[in-house]
């Protein structure tokens, strides 16, 4: 009859002990390290140097580590825009288009008035623009929400699409640099960032913003009404909070912040506007929300993770030749690792053959 | 002789909690077991796994004398076991008959022969079932007779039914009872998962007793008695009496007058609801579930939106005040608390990713100026609640959702009387709660009587009604079938108002 025992069962855990938890992070960190050079070697490249490489071209010059800093900025940005909706289990996927629309609106000044202000102020409007315009942006799915109960995911999904259609139109309409060129003119110098330690200063915007991310998520009446809402909307009308008005404020929030960042890069890195400005960075930024568990300050390390990896796998094409699709790769698999070792951190397998052997022992 | 079914050193284990210790136990066929024991006993779970839902850790199951290995409710049925759970599962939509036949592969899909097969079934034991009536048309009682015609057209012998009249009206009960006592008569083995001593003595022919996941006894029902039960079950002797006082000089608080609410298709939730509740005093409220108990005290909360009537509360030496229209928080703060306690015990009131301290802090979240929150007066709150009422937790930060039922009953139930109401309104206080915790909530509702507060309490459980309350309000179908006096009604003047207005004196009339 043992025989007939199921092969696998799972078992609930209870409290694991911190230190346990993050030994099985590391481990899957190290197993997803593992399963990469197997990749590699399949690729046909010898894999340590391959992530030798990948090291050195992030944090072995200067140049590297400012382009890891360059792109974890608008990562950790969204991830800390993101932070709010999820705790309020708003699954506010539309990150992309509330950057592009808040580098839209930075940019509207940047091209038409540079010669109206002086550079600070012109930056300062830039800034409040974009985030009024990403704030715009994300309350149109928020307020469906909260009168007709729409579908927030979808929705946000596509005013991604709209967002980048809008500024696809305006590259090659409006806003069109030398006709045909379908590419809109470089900013004036007045509305490029001043850089700090060599990149741009939104860098110290966002650690700002983290600090004030806890505390607003933490010790503020807006963080204990977005913490109640996402675990039982019910409970939230019990204690008389006005759940459609926490909606609309926080997704509002979420996506001004968005819409900085859309201003940070617009500003800071690309001195002008295109469509595919967000670039991903909204959809990545969930994977850094996550991986975080929404702590905002793990989201410093996790972003800084993810932009080396981006920066390495493109000295890994450069250097080695091998191709940066093999390094996004091993990108989804550390992710993969790292998301799927919480099943382990949760719950238990049972064995059929160990069980057996338990029974024996005793 | 061969046991219909037999369970042998059965354990169960959940991370630490040990559902199950080496049960032994077996049930014969042409007998009524009952499995009795407390919330959180282990009834449900060692059931379960005869149907197929969870594998035991260790142990052995034995069928008709073969021991057999159920990994699946396939398995279950290939077993003749048949399990009816407490959470009908059918599907709304569909007949009586495609329900039956959903999961049954057999190769084809025959729903007449299905039908002739629930009709055959149904006059056998007299269910009076239309195959061809859906779902969405059947009471409650109906639907579980469905559930059962479902595990005997699959030829199951060994039926097990958890709860079954939690959801039914005593009327309902008893004919429940009369299909099982036939069931059995035709040589079926039923076990019967229950907390409800009266219904063990009237229809088990044998009680096991479990607790705190171990089998404690097996006793002929003919040879026991319930304070005998009660205390195998508890494990100690317990003394179950609410001393029931007099109203003290009852003053009108809460005056409903037409209270009617429709919800957002329109349908009719409550018509013409009118009472007094009067301070000093407890007004219970009964029902069949969902006749709209929840929408009563909801509206009068604050939470629904009212489409006529008036709700008119009269505070201690104060002007009466009209309600409808208030925001649930002027409600709240005018002394007008509610305790909803639903069916997953959290997600109305509470928040189960919080500790003892953020859950007070429901009730005081936007007190204070600035935007930062408040988190020293919750914080007190919490600590009175934890010694007073003796929560169990690890601290008062520890998350409410890892709490027993009952601790986080007292967590809710403590919260709204600290904040000193005048009007308290608790729905299903004592859902899923063992004996003693329930005694100790019911007599907090008879402290706050004591005190002059009006107190609401809707129940489930009629017998407490009545032991409890000064008079019951009796809802039907969103509307008060009957207003009686608890001390002088009986169980089946309340049966009768929960299934028809004014208890069916219209239809002698």
């Amino acid at each position: 009859m043992k025989d007939k025992t199921p092969l696998i069962r799972l078992a609930k855990r209870e409290d694991m002990a911190k230190s346990k938890i993050w030994m099985i992070r590391l481990a899957a960190f190290a197993v997803a390290i593992l399963i990469g050079m197997l990749i590699f070697v399949i690729a046909g490249a010898n894999p340590i140097k391959a992530y030798g490489t990948m090291l050195a071209s992030s944090l072995g010059k200067k140049s590297g580590i400012r382009q890891v800093v360059k792109n974890a900025v608008p990562l950790l940005g969204v991830g800390l825009a993101l932070a709010p909706c999820f705790r309020m289990r708003y699954w506010n996927i539309g990150a992309e288009g509330q950057i592009t629309m808040g580098a839209m609106a930075a940019s509207y000044f940047a091209l038409f008035w540079y010669n109206r202000m002086p550079s600070a102020l012109l930056l300062i409007v830039m800034a409040i623009a974009a985030m009024l315009f990403g704030a715009f942006w994300a309350a149109i799915p928020a307020a469906f929400k909260a009168r007709w109960g729409t579908n927030e995911t979808l929705f946000t999904l596509m005013m991604n699409y709209i967002a980048i259609g809008i500024v696809a139109w305006l590259q090659g309409g409006p806003w069109e640099g030398k006709p045909g060129s379908q590419i809109i003119p470089m900013f004036d110098q007045k509305a490029v960032l001043p850089k700090i330690l060599g990149v741009h200063c939104g860098w110290i915007l966002v650690l700002l913003l983290v600090v004030a991310m806890y505390i607003y998520m933490n010790y503020t009446k807006h963080g204990y009404e977005i913490a109640v809402l996402g675990e039982s909307e019910n409970t939230a009308r019990y204690a008389g909070m006005n759940v459609a008005k926490v909606t609309v404020r926080t997704a509002a929030l979420s996506g001004a912040i968005c819409g900085l960042v859309g201003f940070l890069v617009a500003s800071g890195v690309n001195q002008t506007l295109y469509s595919d400005v967000a670039g991903g960075v909204g959809f990545t930024a969930i994977t850094v929300c996550w991986l975080s568990q929404l702590n905002p300050f793990a989201m410093i390390v996790i972003s800084l993770l993810l932009a080396i990896l981006s920066r390495g796998s493109s000295g890994l094409q450069t250097a080695l030749g091998i191709p940066a699709s093999i390094s996004d790769i091993i990108t989804g698999v550390i992710l993969l690792c790292m998301l799927g070792c919480e099943f382990f951190i949760n719950y238990r397998i049972i064995w059929r053959h160990k069980e057996t052997a338990g029974k024996e022992a005793a | 002789m061969t046991h219909a079914v037999e369970l042998k050193n059965i354990t169960k284990r959940f991370g630490h909690v040990v559902a199950n210790d080496k049960v032994d136990l077996y049930v014969d066929n042409g007998v009524i077991m009952s499995l009795l024991g407390e919330n959180g006993s282990g009834k449900t779970t060692l059931m379960n796994m005869l149907a197929g839902i969870y594998y035991p850790d260790e142990g052995q199951i034995f069928v008709n004398g073969k021991e057999v290995s159920i990994r699946d409710p396939k398995d279950a049925y290939a077993n003749g076991i048949g399990m009816i759970h407490q959470h009908f599962k059918l599907i709304d939509v569909f007949t009586a008959a495609q329900n039956v036949a959903l999961g049954i592969e057999d190769g084809k899909y025959d729903l007449k022969k299905v039908a002739d097969g629930v009709r055959e079934i149904s006059e056998k034991y007299g269910f009076g079932i239309d195959p061809n009536k859906k779902i969405y048309n059947m009471s409650v009682s109906e639907k579980q007779t469905v559930e059962i015609i479902k595990v005997l057209y699959r030829g199951a012998n060994i039926l097990i039914l958890d709860e079954p009249t939690a959801v039914l009206t005593p009327q309902e009960t008893e004919k429940l009872f009369r299909i099982l006592k036939a069931m059995k008569e035709d040589g079926k083995a039923i076990i019967l998962i229950t907390h409800k001593l009266n219904e063990v003595m009237e229809v088990s022919d044998v009680v096991a007793v479990l607790r705190k996941g171990q089998h404690i006894k097996t006793v002929r029902t003919a040879e026991t008695d319930p304070q005998q039960l009660t205390e195998m079950m508890v494990g100690r002797a317990v003394t179950l009496n609410i001393d029931r006082m007099d109203p003290v000089d009852p003053k009108p608080r809460l005056t409903v007058a037409n209270l009617t609410c429709r919800d957002s298709e329109g349908v009719s939730k409550l018509e013409d609801v009118g009472f007094i509740a009067y301070g000093g005093e407890i007004l219970g409220i009964a029902g069949i579930a969902g006749s709209g108990q929840k929408e009563l005290l909801e509206a009068i909360a604050g939470l629904r939106h009212i489409s006529h009537g008036s709700i008119i509360y009269t505070p201690e030496g104060k002007a009466p005040q009209e309600l409808v229209g208030k925001t649930p928080m002027e409600i709240k703060d005018a002394g007008v608390a509610l305790a909803f306690v639903p069916e997953d015990r959290l997600g109305m009131g509470l928040v189960g990713g919080m500790g003892m301290t953020e859950n007070m802090m429901l009730r005081t979240w936007n007190k204070g100026k600035g935007m930062f929150v408040n988190r020293k007066e919750p914080e007190k709150v919490a600590e009175q609640v934890y010694e007073f009422l003796e929560v169990v937790t690890p601290s008062i930060d520890y998350p409410v959702r890892k709490l027993s039922g009952g601790n986080v009953q007292k967590v809710l139930v403590g919260r709204e009387i600290a904040s000193s109401p005048s009007v308290l309104m608790s729905a299903y206080a004592v859902r899923g709660l063992d004996i003693n915790t329930s005694y100790i909530i019911y007599n907090l509702m008879e402290g706050q009587k004591a005190k002059g507060v009006a107190v609401i309490f809707v129940g489930e459980d009629l017998d407490v009604l009545l032991a409890l309350c000064d008079r019951i309000l009796v809802l039907c179908d969103g509307k008060v079938s009957g207003i009686v006096d608890a001390r002088t009604t009986t169980k089946e003047e309340v049966g009768l108002l929960m299934t028809q207005v004014g208890g069916g004196k219209e239809a002698l009339a």
